[in-house]
């Protein structure tokens, strides 16, 4: 099959000496042509950094990355012909219409002015920006600035789409109609999308095939249903009232028959089980037996947020928080 | 489309590649430009401080014109082509704070992973804030006339003060964006600027003729581009002009709009390589 993205063993590193944060350490995948690959992984894990090197705002220290066939080391002019890039924070002009940010952007790849005009009212009917075509941006709703964003990238039509954080920041309704559109561009354009997003669902929903992304290191790679069909059943989530507990509560949760793989984080106990509503009513009496008290449990078919544990060891909420407060 | 165009970038698009500096710096100015249209109010907010300047700086400071050392102008004559310079290099401070915009915004990102001319994204503020310029001098320099300023010079005169208005911006601007660049704040912009532009007109002959200046400020006044600038602009005005004084400093302006022009690129160079 042939490979829109190929990263191999990228590794960079932020600053020198004692100071130095290394923010990949040998990342690499390969993304089929004309899907749609999730890079996901909690802020902080490399996931940008990735992007800037895919995308020649950046530089590897140590890797090779060729994009739509190029290397973007030796070729990083051919390479911005070739892709379109969605950064994580918006960046349409808002003093100008819609129509006027496609136009510039249409001139700046060195489009005819007859092709700039019929791709750029293409563009703004296909994501319902054309009523608001002439008027200034600054006053359109966040999803339709978003939504112009994205426009902004395909007008040069690109070979590979580049969408970083493509929702985040939106209302759910939005980011319902942000999901239909993306979904709709690899058959509509013929890109291949690479989606860099730190909500799981998103992931699930839109991505062929993803990536997670811990500490600068790919911890795990295949389609949603491969990753979640690595695990074993379901998920019970114990949440114990007392997190002091911990140790007591992991013996008593091993010992019950169809229990597997237990991993604590806290006050939270996750294990595997094979089918939940046979296993929990022994578990909550070994529990109970154990004089252990529960503040809360859950049953839930395996998600991403499951691979995610069983991948990077700890919970993805906890190492997205930990992450923000290493990038603050 | 994909499997046809996997290995080459689409010979159209590669074609228009060449000499693309200028006509990137055409749109990006252009941009600028079409703000300005639409907000003309940002430049009537440039003019406020050089009409406090010309007209209450000008009426209470008149009779320092009777000094000897300004010879038979009077002081709005005097004052004049010094505020239009001073004009240019205060609103060209603030020049690099669209990079900063943009910075803080992703258009900077997307203008990087874009093929848009680097030189371009300097050249092209440098160009927007040269014919902001030309606007804002004519428009004080009206207001001159208007309050009863008179000159000999005539047009020639007149385009000496625009190109010397016009370099000082470009040097300022130039270095606005080095540091928007370099520091990548406002606030630190904003800093830099006032910190610079204020002293830098005190500390020339904008508002003092060059004989009455304490010895230090006149040595000083000597290396001070605003002082190129005012001394040109005021001797073009005269009747009988001293072409060579006017000349040579024009080309020292010249001469360091260029290294200032070469410093913000440096800066821009910079600045991508920290990404």
């Amino acid at each position: 099959m042939q490979h829109a993205i190929e990263a191999e063993g990228l590794v960079k590193t932020y600053g020198k000496g004692p100071k130095a944060v290394r923010a990949l350490s040998g990342v690499g995948f390969a993304v089929p042509s004309g899907t749609v690959f999730g890079m996901l992984g909690p802020n902080g894990a490399g996931k940008s950094t990735t992007t800037k090197i895919l995308t020649t705002l950046s530089t590897p220290d140590s890797g090779t990355a060729v994009v739509a066939g190029l290397d973007v080391a030796k070729q990083p002019g051919a390479v911005r012909h070739a892709i379109g890039y969605v950064p994580q924070k918006p960046c349409f002009d808002p003093t100008a219409t819609g129509r006027e940010n496609l136009t510039l952007q249409g001139h700046v790849y060195g489009m005819p002015g007859s092709d700039i005009r019929s791709r750029g009212t293409h563009l703004l009917e296909r994501f319902g920006l054309a009523d608001a075509a002439d008027r200034i941006t600054k006053t359109w709703s966040g999803g339709m600035q978003r939504k112009l964003d994205v426009a902004l990238a395909l007008m040069h039509r690109p070979r590979v789409l580049f969408l970083d954080e493509p929702t985040t920041g939106l209302d759910p309704e939005a980011r319902a109609d942000m999901w239909a559109e993306i979904s709709g561009v690899t058959q509509a354009d013929g890109v291949t999308v690479l989606l860099t997003t730190h909500y799981l669902e998103e992931a699930d929903q839109l991505a062929d095939r993803l990536v997670i992304i811990d500490r600068g290191q790919v911890v795990a790679e295949g389609t949603p249903e491969e990753l979640k069909g690595g695990l074993d059943g379901d998920a019970v989530q114990v949440e114990l009232a007392d997190p002091g507990q911990q140790e007591a509560a992991r013996r008593a949760v091993a010992a019950v028959r169809g229990v597997g793989e237990i991993t604590a984080d806290g006050a939270r106990l996750h294990a595997r089980v094979g089918n939940g509503a046979a296993t929990l009513p022994g578990l909550l009496a070994a529990l109970d037996g154990a004089g252990v008290p529960l503040a809360s449990v859950t049953v839930a078919r395996p998600s991403l947020d499951d691979v995610y544990l069983r991948h990077a060891g700890r919970s993805f909420h906890s190492a997205d928080r930990a992450g923000t407060e290493v990038a603050a | 489309m994909s499997a046809t165009m996997t290995s080459a970038a689409p010979a159209g698009t590669a074609g228009g590649q060449r000499g693309p500096a200028l006509r990137h710096a055409v749109y990006l100015t252009g941009r600028s430009l079409r703000i300005l249209r639409r907000e003309p109010v940002y430049l009537a907010f440039t003019l406020i401080q050089p009409m406090v300047w010309l007209l209450l700086f000008g009426a209470l400071f008149e009779r320092v014109a009777d000094l000897p050392g300004f010879g038979d102008t009077s002081y709005l004559e005097y004052l004049t082509p010094g505020v239009v310079v001073m004009t240019a290099m205060m609103s060209a401070g603030w020049a690099g704070s669209q990079f900063i915009d943009d910075m803080q915004r992703g258009v900077m990102d997307r203008n990087l992973t874009s093929p848009v001319s680097r030189g371009a994204l300097i050249t092209g503020a440098l160009a927007y804030q040269a014919v902001v310029t030309v606007v804002q001098s004519l428009i004080v320099f009206g207001v001159g006339l208007l309050a009863g300023a008179r000159y000999d010079g005539g047009l020639a005169g007149v385009l000496v003060v625009l190109l010397c208005a016009v370099l000082l911006a470009v040097i300022f601007a130039a270095l606005s964006c080095a540091v928007a660049l370099t520091l990548r704040s406002q606030e630190s912009l904003i800093g830099v600027s006032q910190f610079l532009t204020l002293p830098l007109a005190f500390l020339s002959t904008v508002m003092m003729a060059p004989a009455l200046l304490p010895g230090w400020v006149g040595t000083v006044a000597r290396v001070n581009p605003v002082d190129w600038a005012a001394r040109a602009s005021r001797e073009a005005l005269l009747g009988n002009p001293d072409w060579s004084a006017v000349l040579g400093r024009a080309g020292l302006l010249a001469a360091l709009t260029l290294v200032m022009a070469w410093l913000a690129t440096r800066a821009f160079r910079a600045y991508q390589r920290s990404v």
